[in-house]
């Protein structure tokens, strides 16, 4: 790949005290969601791309400038690397005004300009008429700002925010999203997010990069990573619950069509890889991928992969509901969130029989190595 | 009254206080952030003086510092003056028996401080010495503050390590304390009396002052309520 200028290199690997495995490139302008449940390293990689941990092993590189390099003893301190960071918890100085703590990030800033710099931040993160309020005096998302504009006033080579929206509510939160997104536009560095909610990565990030117990399980797009998880615990970890196993049928190269087994069923599938007949697969279809519909609308007739279930559940949920449906005489259990109006006008309930689809494009193999 | 054992204890709590508290500082920002092998002892040493009676320590003190040790020879003969039964020698047994009542509130304030705090201060470009007066010192105070008041107050009633260390040479190492135990000794209990109720008043003050400090100093830093 071919690097720019203020990209961010980044090889760590390490066994003890905390094992880590990670090797990705985030380019300038580029939001990268570093994704993974609790406890999976995330937190301590962001640390070490910080210079707050050292890593056993690896090299990290911001630009030109090697941060990082265990073979060349090579290693920046925090304050040399000149970076915008945001812990998760915001780390605002509890003694200081919100003014001066943006200011606290202005050192490389002539003293006399600091001011001025620092209150322009604060504007441009909607915080006018607040400078002097201390950080306990503010909300949740007047924090997050705070600590936003006190990492950007530094003009930092890369920006990295640790759980950003943890820590507000949920409406702040989405109003913050909708900040982030306008604000990643306007910058040209790489800004690495940590995050244990898809969703965050899915609406924000411009790459993800699934992490577990320390190692990287797959770096892409955020949807190509949700429609083309490598194995099954990234599916899992993506939130995926369809998760089956097959037996492949046949297969026709040409035309893209791969015929598999689900219990007695056949499946086709028109985005699988070479695949040898006979072969025992794990397969995937995320919640968009399938068509819950009443028989008697008639709707599903033309669909391929048409499955007869027996719905077990609807749980709603504010607007989506939850349904579990087994597959009849194979007693595979689907699970589909569909949109709560699209559950009452189809009358969808528990006891009820009903037909589904598959969309076969959606359709994804897992983990499959390739015949010889 | 015994005016000069008051000021002689006022002037040894002082002494006590400028030298153990920067120490204190150190150490217990080491123990609240630093693990290392050995620290669970290390910890523990720094707690024996609040379990030792006061003449033990006072003992080690005469016998470690004494001019038959190699400290009280090595000392004799550069400053020509022994530490023992001399203000010097009060000092040092001071600030070792005072040791716990400084670091442990020191420390107790330096793990309040959240490691998001710090990594931000050294992401912010701040330098060491800038983050521990711009943003530690500011955090810890309420703990440094309970520290000084502690030790002052402690050397200020300390009795049983000055008598086995200083004995009672009038204004050298005779301190407010061994003045009082001196008054009773000569059936003196108005000037007792006085002196103890001096100690009193001082102790409930400078507690009362450190509560109040720490309270508002606390709310500052943003750990009270709105």
């Amino acid at each position: 790949m071919v690097t720019r200028s203020d990209d961010l290199i980044c090889h760590i690997s390490q066994h003890a005290p905390i094992p880590l495995e990670a090797h990705f490139t985030c380019r300038a302008g580029e939001v990268l969601a570093v994704v993974g449940p609790s406890g999976g390293g995330k937190t301590t990689l962001l640390r070490m791309i910080a210079g707050l941990t050292l890593p056993k092993q690896g090299q990290i590189q911001c630009g030109d400038v090697l941060w990082f390099d265990s073979k060349h003893s090579v290693s920046l301190t925090p304050q040399q690397r000149h970076i915008g960071y945001m812990p998760q918890h915001f780390g605002l100085f509890p003694h200081l005004s919100a003014l001066e703590n943006v200011i606290a990030g202005l050192d490389h800033v002539p003293k006399a300009q600091r001011r001025q710099r620092a209150l322009d931040w604060l504007e441009r993160v909607n915080l006018q008429g607040l400078p002097d309020r201390l950080p306990a005096q503010l909300s949740g998302g007047q924090r997050q700002r705070v600590a936003l504009a006190r990492a950007l006033a530094r003009e930092p080579a890369i920006l990295l925010l640790d759980e950003p929206f943890s820590a507000v509510d949920r409406e702040t939160r989405e109003r913050l999203y909708i900040e982030l997104a306008r604000l990643k536009q306007q910058l040209s560095i790489p800004v690495i997010m940590v995050t244990h909610d898809i969703h965050e990565a899915l609406l924000l990030a411009d790459k993800m990069m699934l992490i577990s117990q320390g190692q990287m399980l797959q770096h892409g797009r955020p949807f190509e990573v949700l429609s083309h998880p490598h194995d099954e615990a990234v599916a899992r970890q993506m939130g995926l619950r369809n998760i089956f196993d097959g037996k492949v049928v046949d297969q026709d190269i040409e035309r893209n069509m791969t015929w598999f087994t689900l219990g007695e069923e056949l499946i086709v599938s028109d985005s699988a890889p070479p695949l040898a007949i006979g072969q025992a697969i794990r397969w995937v279809i995320p919640n968009q991928g399938i068509r819950f519909n009443a028989i008697s609308s008639g709707r599903l007739c033309k669909s391929l992969n048409k499955l007869d279930v027996l719905i077990e559940s609807v749980l709603v949920m504010g607007e989506s509901s939850r349904v579990i449906a087994s597959v009849i005489g194979i007693g595979s259990v689907i699970n589909a969130d569909v949109p709560t109006h699209l559950v009452d006008k189809l009358g969808l309930q528990a006891k009820m029989q009903t037909t589904i689809a598959l969309k076969s494009e959606q359709i994804h193999i897992l983990n499959v190595p390739l015949p010889n | 009254m015994d005016w000069q054992a008051l000021w002689l204890s006022i002037k040894l709590s002082a002494f006590t206080v400028l030298f153990l508290i920067p120490l204190a500082i150190l150490v217990g920002r080491g123990l609240a952030y630093y693990q290392f092998r050995g620290k669970s002892w290390l910890e523990a040493i720094i707690l024996v003086p609040l379990v030792l009676p006061p003449t033990v320590i006072g003992y080690y003190l005469l016998v470690g510092l004494g001019n038959q040790s190699v400290i009280g020879q090595y000392v004799e003969q550069i400053f020509g003056q022994q530490l023992v039964f001399h203000f010097s020698g009060l000092v040092i047994a001071s600030v070792l028996v005072n040791v716990p009542f400084a670091v442990q509130p020191i420390q107790r304030a330096y793990e309040m401080v959240p490691i998001d705090i710090r990594d931000a201060a050294a992401c912010c470009g701040m330098s060491r010495l800038r983050i521990f007066l711009k943003v530690e010192l500011p955090m810890v105070w309420p703990g440094v503050l309970t520290a000084l008041v502690l030790c002052f107050s402690h050397v200020l009633g300390e009795f049983g390590v000055v008598l086995m260390l200083g004995g009672n040479i009038a204004g050298e190492t005779k301190t407010i304390s061994i003045a009082i135990y001196d008054s009773v000794q000569a059936f003196d209990f108005d000037s007792a009396s006085m002196m103890s109720l001096v100690l009193l008043l001082f102790a409930v003050s400078a507690l009362a002052l450190t509560t109040s400090m720490s309270r508002r100093l606390g709310g500052h830093n943003g750990h009270s309520q709105r």
